[in-house]
């Protein structure tokens, strides 16, 4: 049983998701998908365990040995992101059943679930994998089921964001395709070990060279990177609560994760930063990204919005961080990587909360709800504090080893940005204190907390960031050996 | 991490959380208790380092013990008592919590060993106090309360930048001294000197202090410069450029108080001159510099709070700290005209009272030092000051033209802790030695010689008769449209009209900067909505083809520059 876990990990969500629609209407479909959820979670903090005792675990899909068979590959680094987004997946899941009720159909209740369960063995799927032809295979079980989980949102205009998205996941997945085929002909392997072996001696060929170009602009796209972001403000203002806080949390981050395996882990740093020079391209797009994502948030009055525009803006500060490509740069990059799961997560959470209540995330809604919700708004001044990476929260922590990374790079100008988009994610969270804390409510305006199953879930996330925030051993240790393995690998 | 290994100033922090649960009189002792309960804390600290914990690579000292940072500490606490005495009658819980936590604060900066730690802090001073400014509840005071907090925050800002590049270069947070000759140094110097309200740097002080309410503002006295002073002197000492910012910062502000007619606007001008007595001492950097700098800090707190005491109290009987309607309260105010005479005293330094014993330390280490400038700028501030708190706002406020006003004497409570910051200013005037035991550095200086008692009384004298001479000779400046002839020309036949020019071109160069600012920024805001605002070309929901489009571009851009 121990040794299978791997598959397990893959296989129990994926198969559930038939049950799940078998099941059908009516409350077990929740209940079953619940369960899966904790499981799926068991599993990883399982493999997390074996790996940290034990280094990392290669399985055989059907008893074939890499690199012809399909390898199921977990390290240090994975096992990670594989346990945040279970953790994410399990906290969702015990959160979804009112919002759910709320703002989705009870006939279509177990089609969500269904969906969602697909989604999570897509992205557990992607992580987990040690074949580049896998991954993508994966993301198309991710990508199908989230773009049906988004078309499912309360506003028509939720299809629109929907298709949209389709689009370019669609273009993001192809493009990766199309450079794993180019891999696959110079090479003939998928296994990812097994080509970044071969890769680096056919790293003077064009085909190589391009492959690298579309891996990298499709995972870009995936992982919504400024400018390839269009898909990603609407998707997440539109979709329901819950598959918004679960896709803000993981999606854009399996996919950051990818990039950093294709990064390093197949083409190596000499490759990428040296003959591709792809620093000042992700320095440019980073930025960029902080910037105008920051601002852009500041003059929007639908939260949610606002906070997908603020993710435009976060995983700007991830890629930044991998374009350093030095240890404390990609440390501060994989830090903010599992920290702003934590803190999105929780901020969206906090916004489910209003719109259970309030029927809308819009800055009017908001106005006098710090006296009517008292622990939803708490939850979302906390989560903003992270956000803004005040100390004490791991936002400040990951800011920290960017800020750091710059530093020592000799990159001045580029704390200056850090610092500057953090001031501006201070006044589009503070936009929200206002209204919260200083305006009155208007007359009429529905009392009372959301349901704990709901508010629970919030504040096991935002007592983690703050946690995490204090107690950095683990993920800065965890953060700075991946950097070290993924630099030290690739050169 | 025990109990005694946690900063005293948290005590005031977690208790405030406390205040909203409590209510009338329970509340009034509770309040009274924590600053006691505080100053307790600190007075049985022991000078070392505790509270250490690591935070990912580094040492953080929460609780770093010395005798600079105890003589800060000791008069935080007390202006802390003092401040609650005062705002004994204010029901807001805001306010309570807010000065509260604010004074917490500013307890554990100075304690701070470290520059994340100092760096928390400092953010924390900025976030509390902003509330006390907001509590006045008018859109002038949240517009005034939002600059003064960016202001701040920003200072926090390049605090953590500077303390990010030095650890970059050392490996090391601790806060100890800093100097500038590498960059972190600088960017912490004009962190530091955003608080401590350095020439050009300061108009966030005059900005938001006299917005805030009654008892905000003398909360708002007492810890925010000072902590910067205290910061000042921990890391630069000895700096020669704080020399010359400090002797410009004693003197310049004055103008602007003379020409103020918002007696609370004014005072704030006269405590930004005043700490730039301290910054030309830490400047200076000698033991009795900096003993003088520690001493002074400890006499300002108390006089310069008392006086905001006084016109709150004024503000709070008559309504207004308009130095044009107000007159003749000495007949319905006197106490609080006697202790307004006895702060003017203090900071004018006329011995016996508490600015004379101190404020001389740092004027004698400047002629000691050689630094005649700054010595001849400093004297020169004193002598302004001495016509400004000692003869300009009395005049106006107590003993002009009576306004007609009939207002009773300040509330039992202002009045107490008026009267027991008089008597801390009397007797540590007469007999410093207990003030001197607690400085940083051992004194041998002693106040009271023949040469210094009789050089102060001299330049008092001096200045007095300057006065009269003036108004003899009829220097009558011209007058200013709008303003109260009657309320305002004692102090405008003083100034020579040389002065007088000097002071409106320098209000217009504000006045100008500040329009200047303004449209920038209009502008700025403007330009960044109409791209970035819900229908500017970055927030739109771009059309499938457009965004695509970006996807080639990327594509096709990144192999073609790679090609090519």
């Amino acid at each position: 049983m121990m040794s299978h876990l791997p598959a397990l990990q893959v296989v129990v969500p994926l198969l559930s998701a038939p049950i799940c629609v078998l099941l059908g209407r009516g409350r077990f479909a929740y209940g079953f998908t619940l369960a899966i959820s904790w499981v799926a979670f068991v599993i990883s903090g399982l493999l997390l365990q074996a790996v940290v005792q034990g280094g990392a675990i290669s399985y055989q899909l059907g008893g074939w040995a890499p690199p012809w068979g399909i390898e199921l590959r977990v390290d240090l680094v994975n096992a990670y992101v594989l346990l945040i987004v279970s953790a994410i997946g399990a906290l969702v899941m015990t959160y979804a059943k009112p919002s759910v009720d709320r703002e989705i159909g009870a006939e279509q209740e177990y089609l969500f679930y269904t969906g969602y369960l697909l989604c999570l063995a897509g992205l557990l799927g992607v992580t987990i994998t040690g074949d580049a032809f896998n991954i993508f295979v994966f993301f198309e079980v991710s990508s199908l089921a989230s773009y049906m989980l988004i078309s499912l949102g309360p506003n028509r205009r939720a299809l629109t964001a929907s298709f949209n998205y389709l689009i370019f996941g669609t273009i993001g997945a192809t493009f990766f395709l199309i450079g794993v085929g180019l891999l696959y002909q110079m090479t003939g392997t998928l296994n990812i070990a097994d080509l970044a072996e071969r890769v680096a001696p056919l790293t003077g060929t064009r085909t190589v060279q391009a492959a690298f170009v579309f891996m990298v602009v499709g995972l870009a796209l995936k992982a919504a990177l400024f400018p390839l972001h269009a898909w990603l403000p609407n998707s997440y203002a539109y979709a329901p609560s819950v598959v918004t806080i679960f896709l803000a949390a993981t999606a854009t981050k399996v996919s950051i994760y990818v990039l950093i395996r294709t990064i390093f882990t197949i083409f190596g740093v000499e490759f990428s930063f040296g003959t591709m020079s792809l620093g000042p391209l992700l320095f440019i797009l980073a930025i960029a990204a902080m910037l105008l994502g920051s601002t852009v948030a500041i003059f929007q009055d639908d939260i949610k919005r606002m906070l997908a525009w603020s993710s435009v803006a976060q995983i700007g500060y991830m890629v930044l961080g991998l374009a350093f490509a030095t240890v404390n740069g990609v440390a501060g990059g994989i830090l903010h990587l599992f920290n702003h799961a934590l803190i999105k997560a929780a901020l969206f959470m906090a916004m489910g909360c209003v719109f259970y209540r309030m029927g809308s995330v819009r800055i009017e809604a908001m106005a006098g709800i710090g006296k009517r919700m008292p622990w939803t708004t708490a939850a979302f001044v906390a989560g903003g504090l992270a956000l803004i990476g005040v100390p004490l929260t791991t936002g400040f922590v990951s800011k920290w080893y960017l800020l750091l990374a710059s530093v020592e790079s000799g990159m001045w100008w580029i704390a200056l940005f850090i610092l500057i988009s953090s001031l501006l994610a201070i006044i589009y969270v503070w936009r929200v204190v206002e209204a919260a804390y200083f305006m009155p409510s208007p007359d009429g305006a529905p009392e009372g907390e959301a349901p704990l199953l709901m508010l629970i879930p919030t504040w096991v996330l935002i007592i983690a960031n703050v946690y995490f925030g204090m107690d950095t051993r683990v993920s800065v240790g965890v953060a700075v050996d991946a950097a070290k393995a993924l630099l030290g690998g690739g050169s | 991490m025990t109990i005694d290994q946690l900063p005293p100033g948290l005590i005031l922090i977690l208790g405030a959380v406390l205040v909203p649960f409590l209510r009338g009189n329970v509340r009034a002792i509770y309040m009274l208790l924590l600053p006691a309960l505080c100053g307790w804390q600190v007075w049985h600290l022991t000078p070392g380092e505790y509270g250490v914990v690591s935070l990912f690579d580094y040492t953080l000292v929460a609780l770093r013990v010395d005798k600079l940072s105890l003589v800060f500490a000791y008069v935080f606490t007390l202006a802390a008592f003092l401040a609650v005495i005062y705002s004994l009658h204010v029901r807001d819980v805001v306010q309570q919590v807010a000065g509260l936590g604010y004074a917490g604060a500013a307890i554990c900066a100075v304690f701070a060993g470290d520059l994340i730690t100092l760096f928390v802090f400092w953010e924390l001073t900025a976030i509390t106090s902003v509330f006390l400014v907001w509590a006045t509840r008018t859109e002038r005071s949240f517009r005034s309360g939002m600059r003064y907090l960016v202001v701040q925050v920003g200072s926090g800002v390049l605090l953590l930048s500077g303390a990010l590049v030095i650890v970059n270069q050392t490996g090391s947070l601790t806060f100890g001294h800093i100097g500038i000759d590498s960059i972190g140094g600088q960017l912490i110097l004009l962190s530091f000197g955003i608080k401590a309200a350095f020439p050009l740097l300061n108009n966030w002080l005059q900005d938001a202090y006299p917005e805030a309410t009654v008892t905000g503002t003398v909360f708002l006295s007492a810890f925010t410069t000072k902590l910067a002073i205290y910061a000042l002197a921990r890391g630069f000492a000895g700096t020669d450029m704080l020399i010359w910012i400090g002797a410009i910062m004693a003197v310049f502000p004055l103008f602007y108080a003379a020409i103020e007619n918002d007696l609370r606007r004014a005072l704030a001008y006269i405590l930004n001159h005043q700490l730039g007595f301290m910054v030309v001492g830490v400047g200076i950097g000698t033991e009795l510099a900096l003993n003088g700098v520690a001493a002074h800090a400890f006499a300002h707190v108390l006089y310069e709070g008392m006086m905001f005491m006084v016109l709150g109290a004024v503000l709070y009987r008559a309504g207004t700290a308009q130095g044009s309607v107000l007159g003749g309260l000495y007949k319905s105010m006197p106490w609080t005209t006697v202790f307004w005479i006895v702060g003017a005293a203090s900071i004018a330094g006329v011995p016996l009272f508490i600015g004379f014993t101190t404020k001389s330390m740092i004027l004698t280490a400047a002629s000691l030092e050689g630094h005649w400038i700054a010595w001849t700028a400093l004297v020169f501030a004193s002598v302004g000051v001495f016509f400004l708190a000692g003869i300009k706002i009395p005049y106006t406020a107590f003993f002009g033209p009576a306004s007609g006003k009939q207002v009773r004497e300040a509330p039992v409570n202002m009045w107490l802790a008026m009267a027991l910051s008089s008597v801390l200013c009397i007797w540590i005037g007469i007999d410093p030695s207990r003030l001197y035991a607690v400085l940083p550095f051992p004194v041998d200086y002693v106040p009271y010689t023949g040469a210094h008692v009789i050089n102060q009384l001299q330049l008092l004298a001096f200045t007095a008769l300057g006065a009269v001479i003036l108004f003899r000779c009829g220097v009558y400046p011209k007058s200013e449209p709008g303003q109260n002839l009657d309320s305002d020309w004692v102090y405008r036949r003083l100034l020579p009209a040389a002065a007088h020019g000097l002071v409106d071109s320098l209000a217009q160069a504000r006045d100008e900067v500040w329009r200047w600012r303004d449209r920038v920024f209009d502008f700025i805001l403007e330009r960044v909505f109409h791209y970035h605002g819900p229908r500017g070309i970055m927030a739109r929901t771009w059309a499938i083809s457009g965004a695509a489009l970006w996807v080639m571009v990327l594509l096709g851009g990144y192999l073609l520059v790679y090609y090519l």
